[in-house]
């Protein structure tokens, strides 16, 4: 192609973009909610991200042992724990820190610090705090040490916890689930509607397009500022799409930090603001350009 | 050279818009098809345009089997035909000078030559006042010219031209039918069909009649009087 014919070709998609003023603002419009659909997408994505590992977090296995269990005894049973390949983390609390931490937490209830100086003994259990790699393998960690009946073992508290923790992670497999379905569907009708908008901005030209055939114009130099305003309703609609998410980020934020405290919307979307400006320039302009040129491939048959 | 050999359209069957069509038009020559409404002229026109496909038969424009092109090859034999439409076919959302310019863009012509030819050509069909139009802002017979001047400035091989006086009045009629014999004395094969007999009586020169889509004469000096 001659550079002529390609400066043509984009002088005439950003004529063709203004030209058609409404044709452009309705399917400028229509990417825009296609964009919306896909922003709020991603931040749902991180709220439920960072909302289920908020819950996971709180999540653990407890080993707790019996007040004669010797260190090196407790140490084996440790080192047993950190070779699963599911857990994570292990964590071991001697009896002294127990003790330190409870007083910690209890030093303003003189109550319990002078039950404490009175008892002279340390009444608490060492113990041993598991945390998994998946929520799902605690059934299979918590069987594992009940298997092995170790002596020094008194007490695995999973089993309290066993029900509130299948819930739990049922409930986190069904909305990581449930949430990529929809998110596949609401993708999918968001693609259809633009595309069919595209379409019917075409369909409206078929005659003229006909005609530029005829005249001796190669099909590149018809559909090539289709393509152009193609990329242009991309462009504008993450413009309009990126302003109309900061106010909604700003205002959903502390709504958002009130169920999840660790999520702040706001900071973000700042945060990530390179990359979702990316995410939708890039869904905006593949949407627009591919959708003209499946739209205009049967018109260009002239 | 332009040569039909054999050549037929069928758009639905049992009726051929045109029929075992042979014939052979030579560089430089000034032809006029005529014949009744619906004989076949327009269709002739649009096989060589290759706007429709032939139904059978092969058509050469100098040596090269027009009939054998794909899609993506086609807009190169286009812009060697200049073609006056009977429908004008104008782009409605381009002025007269944007029309005539948009052949020569896609032609691949420097902003320079079509600075300088889109007015000259649109002087010449008489609408140099009109340059600004939209087609909506002209007469059938300014949207004529405008076509006519769409047509002429790529400086084609071939002018096909049809019906191209048919929504003028006598005196324009007279003025495009010698800009016609002009564009073909400068060595442009020219192919007129028409009904006006005074246009055909007045040229002097080579008239084929089609009656339903078969050649019922070719005389080299024809009249027309039907
Ligand atoms: N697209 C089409 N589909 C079906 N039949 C068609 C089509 N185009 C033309 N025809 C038929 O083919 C025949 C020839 O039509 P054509 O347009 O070539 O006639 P014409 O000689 O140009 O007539 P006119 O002088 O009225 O312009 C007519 O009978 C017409 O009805
Ligand atoms: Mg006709």
């Amino acid at each position: 192609m001659k550079f002529i014919t390609l400066q043509r070709v984009i002088r005439a998609g950003f004529l063709g973009f203004r030209r058609n003023g409404w044709l452009s603002t309705a399917t400028t419009m229509v990417m825009t909610l296609v964009l919306f659909v896909l922003g709020n997408v991603v931040f749902v994505g991180a709220f439920a991200d960072t909302a289920l590992r908020s819950l996971e977090s709180k999540i653990d296995i407890t080993v707790y042992f019996t007040a004669n269990a010797q260190e090196p005894q407790i140490m084996a049973v440790k080192n047993e724990i950190e070779a699963l390949s599911d857990v994570r983390h292990v964590e071991y609390i001697s009896r002294d820190a127990a003790l330190a931490r409870f007083r910690e937490r209890h030093k303003e209830n003189a109550l319990i610090v002078s039950a404490l100086e009175e008892l002279g003994d340390n009444p608490l259990q060492a113990s041993i705090n598991i945390a998994a790699i998946d929520p799902g393998h605690y059934a299979a960690i918590s069987d594992f040490l009940a298997g092995k009946k170790y002596p020094v073992v008194e007490k695995i508290n999973y089993f309290e916890n066993q029900a509130v923790i299948e819930r739990l992670s049922s409930v986190m497999g069904t909305v990581r689930g449930s949430g990529a379905i929809l998110t596949i569907i609401l993708a999918f009708i968001a693609v259809l509607v633009a595309f069919n908008t595209i379409r019917l901005a075409i369909y409206t030209v078929r005659e003229e397009i006909g005609i530029m055939r005829l005249v001796g114009a190669s099909s590149w130099f018809i559909r090539g500022p289709f393509l152009i305003s193609g990329v242009l309703y991309g462009v504008a609609a993450t413009a309009v799409v990126l302003l109309v998410f900061f106010p909604i980020a700003w205002l959903a934020s502390p709504k958002l930090a009130f169920l999840v405290p660790e999520f702040n919307l706001f900071t973000y979307f700042l945060s990530n603001l390179v990359q979702f400006s990316l995410i939708m320039l890039g869904t905006g302009v593949a949407l627009g350009v591919i959708s003209s040129f499946i739209a205009i491939r049967r018109y260009l048959n002239v | 050279m332009i040569f039909f050999d054999n050549v037929s359209k069928i758009y639905s069957h049992n009726s051929a818009a045109v029929r075992n069509v042979t014939l052979r038009i030579e560089p430089k020559e000034f032809v006029s098809l005529v014949g009744a409404s619906g004989a076949g002229k327009t269709t002739l026109l649009k096989l060589l345009l290759r706007e429709e496909d032939s139904t059978e038969g092969t058509i050469f424009l100098d040596g090269l089997d027009v009939t054998a092109l794909t899609r993506d090859e086609l807009h190169h034999v286009r812009r060697r035909i200049g073609t006056v439409f009977q429908d004008y076919k104008l782009l409605p959302t381009k002025t007269a000078a944007e029309n005539v310019a948009f052949a020569m863009e896609a032609a691949g012509r420097t902003d320079a030559e079509i600075d300088e030819d889109v007015p000259q050509v649109l002087d010449l069909v008489g609408l140099a006042d009109k340059m600004d139009n939209f087609p909506h802002q002209l007469s059938g017979g300014e949207k004529q010219r405008v076509a006519i001047a769409r047509a002429l400035v790529n400086r084609p091989d071939v002018l096909l031209g049809d019906e191209p006086t048919g929504n003028l009045d006598s005196v324009n009629t007279g003025e495009i039918v010698k800009l016609l014999k002009k564009i073909n004395q400068l060595g442009t094969t020219v192919i007129l069909a028409t009904h006006d007999k005074q246009v055909i009586n007045t040229l002097d020169k080579r008239v084929i009649v089609l009656d339903q889509g078969e050649i019922v004469s070719d005389n080299a000096k024809g009249t027309y009087q039907a």
